[in-house]
């Protein structure tokens, strides 16, 4: 009988190194390419199947958001914001606002505390089922993404009925929102509740314990706890390294602190631990949401949802109408005039991708004088050489997508 | 609705104030974190220190950006620290004059500032001493101005048809 002989030394890392290569070649992954989920490029040296090193090129949709936002008013930035991570919109648009907030000393009142956590909440589950969905994607199993997108579509028709639009969203105002949510809104709500949980599960059957995906997400694109610390890496992607940092338990706002949830940590960074992570948090989202709609059901007052704070928000129209100082109000908040005091903050959310982050320095002005954005992509994403070096390009794809790479919040 | 940790903020001056006395220029605080103005000569070691000394532990960098301050001709770089270990920020700023935009990298001490100097240079044209690959970043490689700067112009700069200082810019 004739034994197969298997040469199971050449799946090991060190083939990169050890080996004198016969030839390297270069390959291009980008700017459009469809494993790169986004416009950037990556130009990777080749040993086979196997990187030898890489470089990364961004920048292919800047948009100069911050030299924008120092030429427009407060409320005209909350649609700059919605382009960072389009995935997760109104992340970014709350995290705007709070930042405001902080600097004019406004206080929220609960309802809208609770009523802004349903809606992050939900666009966390949109941006983690779109990174996780495509985890799967790219590992050859499409149909958990065409099955859970209806659930994604079905967030959208939520977003459709509190703002009006649905993927870059500008949603709310600075103080709260533009209008309370609908019945239907409510209905639509407590809908996804009940249906979302059995899909999820459903999804999560089809990958978690499955030998092809474990074999191919599990050990691949692992990373230390400390060198993802010092690269900067918040979110999902810290924690699957086993750091239990959340800006929601550290810096709570919004009213975080009144909710109980966990915050799931995994071992060893791998792809598998980023997946196992954003689907853990998306089933903590339910949770709060679940908590967060009773505790709206409890409270007597049912029609607030803006601070009192007359600086940004409208007049009611028949004031607008009838009375001199109201339509005034009304043109100087549409016009921008709104008066800003001078200062500095730095205000932090947990955005889908980590800590989102706006340096605010106002000088007096109908504008602010710099606006940073910390854009939490922007960070981790220059540690990517490091997470794929020595592994094979199909490893590479995987890792990518599950660092949930978003080239708007790339780029701004 | 912030909260303000006063017997941390004290800590982190007398400390530093202790170890580097004049290189800490001033210190305030701004709405609820602490912000302190370093001499640019010090701050590699300043932020060692903070990186490095047991009782601190600023082990993680939020963020790091420039400003531009046309009033006074300075260029000025702000980072922002973050301790773990006792959940606390601090604003550590330092600035340099236009004419020579030098101030050392902190590379070394955290690998995450790599790309944020990269933008910092791209946007502000502060150049890092000791960068390992100060290049564009996120505009072209031939682009010969730095557009954050304040003097750069928002609108097309072949046009003269439009005036910002009409529309209150």
């Amino acid at each position: 009988m004739v034994q197969k002989k298997f040469n199971t030394g050449y799946w090991a890392k060190d083939i990169v190194s050890t080996e004198e290569p016969k030839e390297y070649n270069t390959l291009n992954v980008g700017p459009t390419h469809p494993a790169t989920h986004g416009v950037f490029q990556n130009v990777m040296l080749m040993d086979g199947e196997f990187i030898v090193s890489t470089e990364q090129t961004i920048g292919y949709i800047h948009r100069a958001f911050e030299k924008i936002a120092e030429h427009r008013p407060f409320y005209q930035i909350t649609p700059l914001t919605d382009r960072l991570n389009y995935c997760s919109a109104p992340l970014n648009n709350m995290g705007w606002h709070m930042t405001v907030e902080k600097l004019l000393g406004i206080e929220t009142p609960k309802r809208v505390d609770y009523l802004r956590i349903i809606v992050m909440e939900l666009a966390r589950i949109a941006d983690h089922l779109i990174c996780n969905t495509v985890i799967g994607v790219d590992s050859g199993a499409l149909t958990g993404f065409t099955y859970l997108f209806q659930d994604r579509e079905f967030i959208y028709e939520i977003y459709e009925e509190i703002c009006g639009s649905r993927l870059t969203t500008n949603m709310g105002r600075i103080g709260g929102f533009e209008r309370n949510f609908s019945p239907k809104a409510w209905e639509k709500i407590r809908h996804f509740l009940k249906s979302y949980p059995k899909n999820l599960k459903e999804f999560e059957n089809l990958l978690m314990r499955n030998r092809i995906f474990m074999d191919r997400t599990i050990n691949v694109g692992a990373f230390s706890a400390e060198r993802a610390l010092a690269y900067g890496f918040t979110g999902p992607n810290l924690r699957a390294c086993g750091v239990d940092y959340d800006v929601r338990v550290m810096n709570p706002y919004s009213s975080y602190n009144e909710f109980e949830f966990d915050v799931p940590i995994g071992q060893s960074g791998d792809t598998y631990d980023r997946f196992m992570v954003r689907q853990e948090e998306m089933w903590q989202s339910l949770r709060i949401i679940e908590q967060a709609v009773a505790k709206l059901d409890q409270m007597d007052d049912k029609e607030t949802y803006f601070a009192p704070d007359p600086r940004f928000v409208l007049p009611p129209k028949e004031k607008v109408y009838n009375n001199m100082e109201a339509l005034i109000w009304h043109f100087k908040i549409v016009m921008g005039e709104t008066d800003i005091p001078p200062g500095e903050v730095y205000h932090s959310i947990e955005a889908a991708n980590g800590e989102l982050g706006f340096y605010l320095v106002s000088d007096g002005g109908r504008t602010p004088s710099r606006l940073h954005f910390r854009r939490p992509c922007f960070i981790y994403y220059q540690a990517y050489p490091e997470m794929v070096i020595g592994n094979m390009l199909s490893d590479a794809v995987l890792t990518m997508s599950s660092m949930n790479v978003i080239a708007g919040e790339l780029d701004a | 609705m912030y909260q303000i940790n006063q017997e941390r903020d004290n800590l982190v001056i007398s400390k530093l104030t202790n170890q580097f006395g004049d290189a800490i220029l001033d210190h305030e605080l701004l709405t609820d974190m602490l912000c302190l103005t370093v001499q640019k000569g010090s701050l590699q070691n300043i932020m060692l220190f903070l990186h490095n000394d047991h009782e601190l532990q600023y082990n993680f960098l939020t963020s790091l950006c420039g400003a531009h301050y046309p009033e006074t001709n300075r260029l000025g770089v702000i980072y922002h620290l973050h301790s773990f270990a006792n959940n606390h920020r601090i604003r550590i700023k330092t600035s340099t004059e236009l004419e020579k935009p030098y101030i050392s990298t902190i590379t070394s001490i955290w690998p995450a500032a790599n790309w944020q100097e990269r933008e910092t240079y791209d946007f502000f044209g502060i150049i890092f001493d000791g960068h390992p690959n100060l290049k564009r970043i996120l505009n072209v490689d031939e682009m010969t101005s730095f557009p954050l700067r304040k003097d750069f112009p928002l609108e097309d700069q072949t046009r003269e048809d439009k005036d910002d200082s009409m529309f209150g810019r």
